[in-house]
């Protein structure tokens, strides 16, 4: 049986991420960071989706870690780590709230009926993705505060879906919810993100973000 | 095949997905292009998707990543910061602190103090800096005026001072001697230190 080579001796060889799990799940305790550390980012962001909150979405993302850390022999790899991972982070994170950690204020529009028809009332024009604009502070403001300003159904399914990059049915399985409900909740949460963004980035907030117009990005 | 507005918004999700057949898309396509409402907001729902998908989007706090290793590190099997290395570590200290009390308080314990004549310390508080010389027998506070070699000072804790077979300085160490039957230390010697 050929020798597994020592990772943390011989940092040339980069193991996948299924050699990974497996050499975490026979012991390697050491290795468990270097399986998490590309996703900790997106832990926390689904930590803070739910949460709104930076303290509770770090110590969220910390217990579903430590959790993920201890039941890692219970991972199996059907479904992807990533995957496994959030799935851990939203369960934490909920959690978290129903126990009344979490320090928030749901929005009033958290209820609202999510099989009713959605009328945009905005149609500002805004055809150019302004992707320099993420490099201001001012942008990524807005655009948090936009998403927080959402309900939480909403939400969730938004940040796993379109930040997380979650298929439709990863998403349903994450948050216990039918494929349906997810994309019925992501029309939903895209369109008010876009009423509420779209008079902004379209040229209202500053005259440094007046985009001109052209092609189609799709 | 054609749709109305409310068809599209409907289908916009969907549409950006590249979740509708393509009779559907081509239909969307078709009102799209003759449709100023709802192609501002399909531009708009797309570039909603393109914006919150790059990753910049995402902000940790600083030291966010350094918290989590330790945390992680901290609840490791086997981690020197674990509880249960704690405990270890807090037992064995105890040990070792129980044992160096007791070897304190044994007279079998002591060096053979440079001195056959000395009288050995009683009390002298281990951390007590005091100031020795290598051919001197006794150990002495910095301003002690029977210090006979001051060129070869060096200062150290008592308690090494000690262990090493110096004995307290009969004059500005009196009051730690066992037997203290001296007169009074001369004015200005400062056994403070």
């Amino acid at each position: 049986m050929p020798e597994k080579p020592n990772l943390l001796e011989n940092p040339a060889h980069e193991p996948s991420e299924t050699e990974l799990v497996q050499r975490v799940q026979d012991g390697e305790h050491d290795l468990f960071y270097e399986l998490i550390q590309p996703y900790e980012r997106r832990l926390y962001a689904a930590a803070f989706a739910i949460l709104r909150n930076e303290s509770d979405a770090e110590d969220v993302a910390q217990e579903a870690v430590l959790k993920a850390f201890r039941h890692i022999r219970q991972f199996r790899s059907e479904a992807r780590f990533s995957t496994w991972l959030i799935q851990i982070t939203v369960n934490e994170a909920r959690m978290w709230r129903r126990k009344g950690h979490a320090h928030q204020i749901e929005p009033i529009d958290d209820r609202q009926d999510e099989s009713g028809e959605y009328q945009p009332r905005e149609f500002a024009d805004w055809r150019e993705v302004p992707s320099e604009a993420l490099e201001r502070s001012e942008v990524r403001r807005k655009l948090t505060e936009a998403l927080a300003s959402i309900g939480q159904i909403y939400r969730e399914v938004f940040v796993l879906r379109d930040m997380q990059q979650l298929s439709i049915e990863e998403t349903a399985k994450a948050l216990d919810i039918s494929p349906a409900s997810v994309k019925t909740r992501l029309l939903r949460a895209r369109l008010m993100l876009r009423e509420l963004l779209a008079p902004g980035l379209g040229g209202g907030w500053s005259s440094k973000l007046s985009f001109e117009k052209g092609v189609k990005p799709w | 095949m054609v749709v109305n507005c409310e068809e599209v918004w409907r289908e916009i999700s969907n549409y950006l997905d590249g979740d509708v057949d393509p009779t559907l898309r081509a239909a969307i396509d078709g009102h799209v292009r003759g449709c100023k409402r709802c192609a501002a907001v399909l531009d708009g729902t797309n570039n909603i998707v393109e914006l919150y998908g790059d990753e910049r989007m995402v902000e940790v706090p600083i030291g966010f990543s350094y918290r989590l290793r330790r945390r992680l590190e901290d609840n490791m099997p086997g981690s020197r910061r674990s509880f249960f290395g704690w405990m270890v570590a807090a037992v064995a200290a105890m040990v070792i602190a129980g044992g160096f009390e007791v070897a304190r308080s044994s007279v079998f314990s002591r060096p053979q103090p440079r001195s056959e004549h000395a009288q050995l310390a009683s009390g002298v508080p281990p951390d007590l800096m005091v100031v020795v010389y290598p051919e001197g027998k006794t150990f002495h506070v910095s301003t002690c005026p029977f210090i006979l070699d001051k060129t070869h000072l060096r200062t150290i804790a008592a308690h090494d001072a000690e262990s090493q077979g110096y004995v307290p300085c009969t004059r500005c160490m009196k009051k730690y001697l066992t037997a203290n039957l001296d007169p009074p230390a001369p004015a200005g010697v400062n056994n403070d230190v």
